[in-house]
Formats: C-alpha cells, sequence, structure tokens
C-alpha cells in the first residue's frame, strides 16, 4: 500500500484467506499435524496452592480476587519489577507455560529480567491482590485462551482489572508529526463501569490497541 | 456469540427477525468495512452488542463515530453489531482480521445466529483484486453481484430492473477445459466460502462487491455503498450521494501521522 510518500507499507492482512488454501482438502495427515501443532501451541497454567504443590485446574476453588493488574510486554514487566514487586510483600502464585515461535516460557518460577516469563504474584497483606508480569509474547491464536484460562480461575464480582502496556510513539497517529511529540506520554482506555478518575487523558481515535491487552 | 448490549431496551434491542444484516467481508482494500463504517456512521445507528468470538484478532479503541466529547468515551472491538429498527436494518461491523484456520468456524457459527435470530436476509459487501480481472471484466461497471437461489426467487427480477452485473464465473481448469465454471473472489475473503454455504443452507444471502486494488481505497467504500443503495435505499439518492455519506472521525490519519517538519 502507498502512503504519501510513496513508500510502500505492507498492508497488514486483508482478506486473511488465501485461495489455495481453502480450495485444499485436509487429509487426514494434516488433520493429524494440525492437531499437533495445536496442542503444542496449548497455554498451560500452574498455581501454586496454599500447601505449596502446583495445579494446572482451579475449577474446584476460583480465586477472590479484587485488584489484578496485568503488565504486558518487557517495559511495563520492568516498570512492576523496579517499583513494585519485592520478595517480601509479593508471593508467586503461578506461571504460564506457552510456546509459539516468537517465544517459549517455562514453569520455573525464577527467572531473570531478560528471560521470556509470564508469572502471577499474590500480596501477602491482602490476598486478594493479584499481579501478572507478563514479558513473553503471546500470540493471536493463543490470546483467547490465556484469557479464559486466567479469567476462568478467578471470581469476577467486583473485580478491577488495571492492563499496563507499552506502545512506540512512531504507532500513534496524530496530527503533528511524532517526532515532536513530548514522549514517553500516557493514554488510557477505561470501560463505562470504570468510574475512578483517570490519571491520564484517553487514547484517541483513530488510534488502537492490539494483541493481549487488546483481549 | 452475541453478546447483547445492557440496555433499557434489553431483549428488544436484539430481536432482529425479519432484519436485513448488513456485513462487510475482510477483503482486499478493507472495501467492505470501510462502506459499512459509512452506513453506520451516516445512519446514527446504535450499538445492540459484539461478538465474543475467538476468530478474529483481538483489538480495541474509542468509539469510532463519535461526533463529541460526550460520546467519545465508549470502548470498541473487533465485532459489533449496531442496529436501526425503523429500517429494519442490523449491521455487524468487523474490525480486524481472522486469525488463521478460524475462518471456518466463524462462518458457521455466524450462520447459525444467523439462522436463529430469523434474520430475513443477508448483504454482504465486500471486494476482489482488480488485476485478476480478464478482458471483459476490465470494461464497464467494476461493482458485481451475486444472490443465493433462495434470494433470486425472491429478488432477482430487481437487479434486472437496476441492470446490475452478476459475478462472471472462471474457468475451473483455464487453458485446459473451459467449460466448467466456478466461483473465484480472488482477494473476497469469506466472501466465497459464506456464499457457498448460505446456498447449501437456504439462506437469502446477497454479495455486493467491487473490483478494486490496495491503496486509498475511500472512492471505492463509496462506490461499493452507492450500489448498496441503488437497492436498498438506505439514504435519499440525490444527484451527488457521495456528500451524503458522513465520514466517521476514526477515518482521520488513515496514511499514519502528520509530516515532521524538520524533513523540509
Amino acid at each position: 500500500m502507498a502512503t504519501f510518500f510513496g513508500e510502500v507499507v505492507v498492508a497488514p492482512s486483508r482478506a486473511g484467506v488465501d485461495d489455495e488454501e481453502e480450495a485444499r482438502e485436509e487429509t487426514p495427515e494434516d488433520r493429524e499435524i494440525r492437531r499437533e501443532l495445536e496442542k503444542k501451541r496449548e497455554i498451560d497454567i500452574l498455581w501454586t496452592l496454599k500447601s505449596g504443590a502446583t495445579t494446572e485446574s482451579c475449577a474446584d476453588e476460583p480465586f477472590v480476587c479484587s485488584k489484578f493488574i496485568v503488565a504486558i510486554g518487557r517495559n511495563a514487566a520492568a516498570f512492576l519489577s523496579s517499583f513494585i514487586l519485592d520478595s517480601v510483600c509479593w508471593e508467586v502464585v503461578g506461571v504460564v507455560k506457552l510456546w509459539n515461535e516468537w517465544c517459549r516460557t517455562s514453569s520455573t518460577t525464577n527467572v531473570l529480567p531478560t528471560d521470556s516469563f509470564c508469572l502471577f504474584y499474590r500480596l501477602i497483606s491482602d490476598p486478594t491482590v493479584l499481579l501478572c508480569q507478563c514479558s513473553c509474547y503471546v500470540a493471536e491464536d493463543q490470546q483467547f485462551q490465556w484469557l479464559e484460562k486466567v479469567f476462568g480461575c478467578m471470581q469476577k464480582e467486583g473485580l478491577q482489572v488495571t492492563i499496563l502496556s507499552t506502545c512506540p510513539v512512531a504507532d500513534y497517529k496524530t496530527q503533528e508529526s511524532t517526532l515532536t511529540l513530548p514522549s514517553p506520554f500516557l493514554k488510557a482506555l477505561k470501560t463505562k463501569e470504570f468510574k475512578e478518575q483517570v490519571c491520564c487523558p484517553l487514547l484517541e481515535q483513530p488510534n488502537i490497541v492490539r494483541d493481549l491487552p487488546a483481549a | 456469540m452475541f453478546v447483547p448490549c445492557e440496555r433499557g431496551g434489553g431483549s428488544a434491542s436484539s430481536d432482529f427477525k425479519g432484519f436485513i444484516l448488513l456485513m462487510p467481508a475482510v477483503s482486499v482494500g478493507n472495501v467492505g468495512q470501510l462502506a459499512i463504517d459509512l452506513v453506520i456512521s451516516t445512519l446514527s445507528m446504535t450499538k445492540v452488542g459484539y461478538f465474543y468470538t475467538d476468530c478474529l484478532v483481538p483489538m480495541v479503541g474509542n468509539n469510532p463515530y463519535a461526533t463529541a466529547e460526550e460520546n467519545s468515551m465508549e470502548l470498541s472491538i473487533n465485532a459489533e453489531v449496531y442496529s436501526l429498527p425503523s429500517k429494519k436494518l442490523v449491521v455487524l461491523q468487523i474490525r480486524s482480521p481472522f486469525i488463521k484456520n478460524k475462518y471456518r468456524p466463524f462462518c458457521q457459527t455466524l450462520l447459525s445466529w444467523v439462522k436463529s435470530s430469523k434474520c430475513a436476509r443477508v448483504v454482504v459487501l465486500s471486494s476482489s483484486h482488480a488485476y485478476q480481472r480478464d478482458d471483459e471484466q476490465l470494461l464497464g461497471t467494476p461493482l458485481r453481484y451475486l444472490l443465493t437461489p433462495d434470494l433470486e426467487k425472491a429478488a432477482g427480477g430487481l437487479m434486472q430492473e437496476l441492470n446490475w452485473k452478476e459475478m462472471e464465473k472462471v474457468a475451473a481448469y483455464p487453458g485446459i477445459n473451459d467449460t466448467e465454471k466456478v466461483l473465484h473472489i480472488p482477494g473476497g475473503g469469506i466472501t466465497k466460502l459464506l456464499f457457498t454455504e448460505s446456498c447449501s443452507k437456504g439462506i437469502q444471502m446477497a454479495v455486493l462487491l467491487k473490483f478494486c486494488s490496495e491503496g486509498d481505497n475511500i472512492p471505492d467504500a463509496f462506490a461499493l455503498v452507492n450500489y448498496l443503495n441503488e437497492w436498498l435505499q438506505l439514504i435519499k439518492s440525490e444527484v451527488n450521494t457521495s456528500s451524503q455519506w458522513k465520514i466517521p472521525s476514526s477515518w482521520r490519519l488513515l496514511f499514519g501521522s502528520g509530516l515532521p517538519p524538520a524533513l523540509f
């Protein structure tokens, strides 16, 4: 797609459906390969119970949660590490294990800042406050699964969710050039149920949020 | 799949029995989606719900049809439903591409929702690669239509009156055997799948598409929405109908931010 300067920009997927893709019938081998790939891309969440054991299911008792703070991306995760998290007030209660073409996380909770990881912490003084630090990239086809598995474990009544994320300034659309914008700057999106004061201006159209924060 | 908004209307606002469902296919130039934006914006349609689906790439932003500070703060996501009961019109807008391998389940779920909500007919706005046209298609109008057999019975005559051109079929094995013809909509996204599934499910569906290329597709969107208007008469068609469609505020800055003055 040509822009004002005439430079060619790769238009993000438009039709999204390859004609050859739809014409081909799936053979049993194709189906098997697809199933294996899907299994490989499944997300596992391991929760640490009070007893210290880990479990994958929380079907018996969803977490009672009043505040859930999710930091997505390395910058947001680093923000939490630098200013919020410490081993005195917070304890690790869960870890996400996933694989995609961009990263792989493990089930270890002893991570380095440069690793890709997705960990859940709980405030020791108020166990209804949960925090998630997600520095790994959750692929498009895994985002919904992540969402269902994480929120499926929580009691959602009275829950307040805060999502922290970063985007490149170059992606921000504004009348003036982004070069002259004082950055970094904060923008927010909120649901109509959020009644508290927002600490920064709201994100104006035509700007949008994608990927896991959007999900 | 369909989640209604909680409003005073309640179930009344999500009763689409006998309505026409207007929807885009995510296709070349995003022309169908742009045309739908024009319809929603011009008719000031009310959002009545959304689709909770894992088939589309997630996205969220503030109200794309905001006209003032007060109505700019409503969140908007990738698949939302708007309605205008006075015209018995319900519109689905899709704002992001399909996740790999998910377009089939989406079509299946969508068509069962169409059946269960008892929509009278479905109109899909779409587009197809202009470079794939043959010599004959290069001449004349770039707009085409398709009707499922059930809608052909109900409205086929009207298309003749409007002097519309039906989408031509192409040879299944070009150069080898020209007798066997198939429907081919390159760049049309899920258009062909939706159409063929509707044919077999007895759904009254029309496809309206325009041949176009990637680029500034706003004129294509206007052409498509005026084409639609010839049939559905959503707005009064006067000599210069282009000026009567309201461009939504989210169409600002379609080609990126302003230029850095230091460049010059």
